[in-house]
This record gives C-alpha cells, structure tokens and sequence, in this order.
C-alpha cells in the first residue's frame, strides 16, 4: 500500500509517519502531484497558520489536486480547517470539501489553544468503528470547524465543535490520532483499511 | 471535557535518565525509551524529557534520542534544557519531539519567544519558569537552574511571554521543589487565572491529594511531577482513580 503524506512545510509530520511505522505501514512524504495522484492513501497533516498554510499549497498546485483526489484522504488537524470552506485564521477560503467555516475559540473563561485531552462522541463514519463512544482523544487548537452534516464525530470546549468531518472518499480529524495512544492508533488503522 | 493532565518529568544526562528509577516491570531504568513506554502505557498524558547536560556536543545526543522516542510512544512530550535558538528548536521538531521548552535564553532574550511561535506555533513553545517566593511576598523569577536571582516578579514574566506567543508555562516553584509538601498553590492559582494559555504546575508532589489541590485549588490545567512517579510512590492508574473520584476529570 502506497501512503503518501502531503509536504507542504506545515509542521510535525514525522510524528504521523513514525505513527504508521508502528502500525507495520510505510509513508513517503512528497509535494508531487504525480505521486500523490498515484497514492493509494493520502494524509493531509499540519500544524500552523491556515492563511500561510493555503498560500503554500497554492504555491506548489496542490490545492487543485487535493480537491481532485478520489482514494481516501485523511486531513489532521490544520489539515481539517484546510478542507472547510473558510477560515478566520488569516480570513482565508479554504479548499471548500466540507461546506462548514472555521473559527477561533472565544468564550470567556476559556483558555485557548485547548490543550490536552479530551472526548468524542456521536460517530458516524467507518473512522471510528470499534472506537469507544466517548474516547479520549489528544488536541492542541485555537480554531475549530463548525458542527455542520458532514460531522462524523463531536467534541465540546465550551461549545460543541467537528472532532471529525466526511464527505464522499475526504475524511478529516481535528485531533491527532498519532498522539492520541491506542484510540488514535485504532482511528488510524481503521483509515487504512478503507478501501 | 477537557481532561487534566498527568506529566512524569525524566531528567537526561548524557542519553541516560539519572535519577535512580527501579521498576520490575522495565530491564533497564536508565534507559529513557524503555521509561517513556512503560509511563505511556500506565496512562501519562504527556511527558517532558529535560536534558541537563545541554553542551554543545551532547546536543546530537540528545537528537537521536528524541527520534528513538519519537519512534516508540504515541503520546506527546516535551523536550527541554539548555534550547537557545530556533536552529537548536528546528533540530528537536524534526527528529519528532511535539514541544520544547525555553527558560532561561527566552528570559534574557524575549523575543526568542516570538521567533519560536512565528516559526514553528505558539502549541509547541512552553515557557518554562522557576520561581521562589521571597520574604517580601512576591515570587520571583529564577534563572540558570534556580542559581541566579532576578528582579521580575513570575506573573509579569508570565503576561509578557503570553503575549509574545508562549503556548503554555511550565511553572516550577522553587520553595516546594523536593519537599513533597504539595504544589504552591497560590502562585498557581493566579496565574493560571491570570493567563489565557494552560499552566503546568511543578514543584512538591508527595501524595495525590497534592494533585488533586493543584486540581482544584491551584487551578492548574496540568501537574508535572518526577520522583513520586520514579520511585513509585504514586502510581498513575492509582492517581487518575483518586482524581476521578475527586471530581477531577482525568483521561481513563
């Protein structure tokens, strides 16, 4: 199996290939068009700023070629907002998958970015079968997607957010699976075996 | 609900945990990777390596090791001691780790706070202060390991960092360090009230009622401990089981 990673200079991706590794799989990280094409699985990571992030995909094409896949692409964190419609992190569009606008956490008494660990529930995508309801995921975020029908699975920081999102082959998580222990591992694995 | 979290610090020197660690359960004590799965299996919520060596050479150590770390947990940690430049940050992102933490360099040059969180993200950079509360009440900040004095109160440095990008502190109060008396629950409490961004506290856990003041009345978002976790005194699944039934909201 062909897994490539989408390497656009955002962030820690190292922790999602090491997270495969253990799961007996093997990622590439790479900018190609080709190769990501050719990818029998996709992951969209990242950790930065949305507006800085969708200038650099944009940089490199790939923000065409991302909305053009049809294996199974899983967005991480950043990679989430990215795929919604709209971002407030530098008032950017995003690339319009999930018909849903991103937004930063303001609720008084709420620190921000949320830090740590915390749960999910209402699953509605193959992501989380034999998951627990009520998981404990890891999160490190200051912005959030909107809780719209293409939310597979919630999470609530003062207010209820999309934990995860999918439309058609675009599968997303908010979290990071590669750091949230054996739940995250199980989410992971069971991204794999999409077919 | 955002859960709080539970932090075993290891101290590193020379690619070797020091402190005299002794569990059935792992071969080899000193070696940090066998301690960093064993308290990830135990249900840590995160870890913080703190590399007290910190030379020039020791530091390509230091970066192999955060890639065999890396490698074999799947929780975050954080990796600390002597880190002065967004070279020596790069280094540590790369080969995998999730945080670093800056003290004493980010004191004398603040905006080192706000190259890191430009660079890399204010959710990576943790500000790490010690503090000491001096007869005239005030806490002060600590630099160089505790060894050298300052005139800056520990919440103005704190504020100033927050604005400057610092994602989280890591405060560590000096006049509880080792006594196994409890956290300062004070000095924590308002910052962590102060502060827009999570509070670490660190500094006097002995039993888990301390955890759970640090909890409540501290009102710290994390609690960072080492030699309880090393040398068995509390054991984590014990801990989250306390808390739990304290009304903490703990990871299970």
């Amino acid at each position: 199996m062909k897994i490539a990673v989408i390497d656009y200079d955002a962030g820690n991706v190292q922790s999602v290939m090491n997270a495969l590794q253990r799961l007996g799989v093997e990622s590439f990280l790479t900018d190609d068009t080709g190769l990501i094409r050719e990818a029998d699985k996709v992951i969209f990571p990242g950790v930065g700023h949305a507006a800085a992030a969708m200038q650099k995909l944009r940089n490199k094409s790939l923000d065409q070629v991302i909305v053009s896949l049809k294996q199974p692409v899983l967005g991480i964190c950043l990679g989430l907002q990215l795929l919604c419609r709209h971002s407030e992190e530098g008032n950017t569009g995003c690339l319009g998958i999930f018909d849903t606008a991103v937004r930063r956490f303001e609720l008084e008494g709420l620190k921000v970015p949320q830090v740590g660990w915390n749960n999910i529930f209402g699953y509605a995508s193959p992501l989380f079968d034999t998951v627990k309801e009520n998981g404990f995921v890891y999160c490190v975020h200051s912005y959030y997607a909107e809780v719209c029908s293409q939310t597979v699975a919630t999470t609530e920081y003062g207010i209820p957010y999309s934990a995860a999102l999918q439309k058609d082959n675009f599968y997303a998580v908010q979290f990071h699976p590669e750091k949230s222990g054996s739940i995250g591992e199980m989410i992971l694995q069971n991204f794999l075996s999409l077919v | 609900m955002l859960c709080k979290r539970i932090i075993p610090c290891l101290d590193i020197r020379d690619g070797r945990t020091v402190k005299g660690i002794n569990f059935e359960q792992i071969r080899d004590a000193g070696d940090p990777v066998e301690l960093a799965v064993f308290y990830s299996s135990q249900g840590a919520d995160e870890l913080v390596f703190l590399d007290i060596t910190a030379t020039v050479e020791k530091r390509k150590a230091l970066v192999e090791l955060v890639k065999k770390i890396a490698s074999a947990i799947n929780i975050p940690f954080t990796v600390g001691g002597g880190i002065s430049s967004v070279e020596d940050v790069q280094d540590l992102l790369r080969s995998g780790a999730d945080k670093v933490s800056v003290n004493t360099a980010a004191f004398n040059n603040p905006s080192l706070i706000k190259e890191l969180s430009d660079a890399f993200g204010s959710q990576c950079i943790v500000l790490a202060i010690d503090t000491k509360k001096e007869d005239d009440g005030g806490w002060y900040v600590y630099l160089n390991g505790g060894r050298v004095k300052t005139s800056t109160r520990a919440i103005d440095w704190a504020i100033r960092a927050a604005e400057l990008g610092a994602g989280e502190i890591l405060l560590t109060s000096m006049n509880n360090d080792g006594t196994k008396d409890g956290f300062a629950l004070d000095i924590t409490a308002e910052l962590s009230e102060r502060l827009s961004i999570p509070v670490i506290a660190s500094g006097g856990a002995g039993t888990m009622k301390d955890f759970e003041q640090v909890f409540s009345k501290g009102k710290a978002d994390a609690a960072l401990a080492a030699s309880v976790f090393h040398y068995k005194e509390i054991a984590i699944p014990e801990l989250k089981k306390y808390l739990d039934i304290h009304h903490i909201p703990v990871r299970s």
